[in-house]
């Protein structure tokens, strides 16, 4: 069983308010070297098999589709998951 | 004039549209999300609600559903034999519309990270749509507002091609709730036909169940689809 990992990041122009309460949170705990905070998702699609390139395309297209939304988000990484993931 | 209101797993508000179009002397026909057939009907509502829990994103998964097949070839750019199927989307209707590329934008996370409810006063600022003609240019209404995603965004270019074509149909007065780019409460696309509200007018249709001014000022936008001609 082959693993692709997919990650969603909010546009960095787009306010991210999951991640500003992160950072508030963060601070109000101490941890008040990290100055910011952004919040994004991650995708694991399954497939029978190896993850060779052209599911890997075919990974990135439903990122694309789907996954993401190109208006307010980033696909910033689609890669096969080591297996220690 | 045959008005569609589709229901998607989790739609909340396609009885009160159903019985928002029928108070407004149309027939209100109930569409399924899982069927491509839309029984001929001659404008169609997305209600607001969580469709497929609001999975993912917003509208995102309901943007898929069969019958979105068949509204958005219906509704999509106009042809010179077809102005397009008038298509109403409220609140997550509004979501769904942006994901399916009718129209631009997108709907995000409320500015202060909290769901808003309250009375929401607006401005009419595009009469020449399907869903506006009732109204009178800058007419100011009350109607309920809902929503924990209704930040409108998009890039500063297409925000100044919404305002440059008059695609804004109504802003936010008396505070931004949701903190949407230039108050933007509802747009439409460049014809008219397809308009996208975050607040419900189908919950201020009758005197007494809406907000207290009176609570009908909603009703125009379902009486608007009955008059089926855009007012240039």
């Amino acid at each position: 069983m082959g693993r692709v990992v997919i990650d969603v990041m909010p546009k960095p122009e787009i306010l991210d308010p999951q991640g500003k309460a992160v950072v508030g949170a963060l601070a109000r705990l101490g941890f008040a070297e990290f100055a910011g905070a952004r919040q994004g998702k991650r995708f694991e699609l399954e497939v029978e098999g190896e993850v060779d390139q052209a599911v890997l395309d075919r990974a990135r297209e439903a990122a694309q589709t789907l996954l993401s939304n190109p208006v307010i988000e980033d696909v910033v990484a689609v890669r096969a998951a080591s297996n220690q993931e | 004039m045959r008005i569609g209101v589709v229901t998607f797993p989790g739609s909340l508000d396609d009885r009160d549209a159903l019985r928002a179009v029928r108070i407004a002397g149309g027939t209100p026909v109930p569409l399924w999300h899982g069927d491509e057939d839309i029984k001929n009907v001659d404008a169609v509502v997305l209600p607001g609600g969580f469709s497929y829990g609001d999975y993912l994103r917003c509208g995102a998964i309901a943007r898929f559903a069969p019958v979105m097949r068949t509204v958005t070839k219906l509704a999509g750019p106009p042809t010179q034999t077809s102005p397009g199927l008038p298509v109403l989307g409220i609140c997550n209707g509004f979501q769904v519309l942006t994901e399916s590329h009718l129209l631009p934008g997108a709907l995000v996370r409320n500015e202060k990270q909290q769901f808003v409810c309250r009375d929401q006063k607006l401005r009419i600022e595009r009469t020449s749509t399907s869903w506006t003609n009732g109204y009178g240019r800058n007419d100011e209404i009350v109607i309920p507002l809902k929503n924990g995603e209704g930040g409108f965004i998009a890039d500063e270019a297409t925000l100044d091609a919404l305002e440059g074509e008059g695609q804004i149909v109504a802003r936010y007065l008396d505070g931004n709730p949701n903190g949407s780019r230039r108050d933007i409460a509802g747009i439409s696309n460049v014809s008219g036909t397809v308009v996208g509200l975050m607040p419900h007018p189908e919950h201020a249709t009758e005197a007494l169940y809406g907000p207290e001014n009176g609570g009908t000022d909603g009703l125009a936008f379902f009486t608007s689809a009955l008059q089926g001609v855009l007012s240039a």
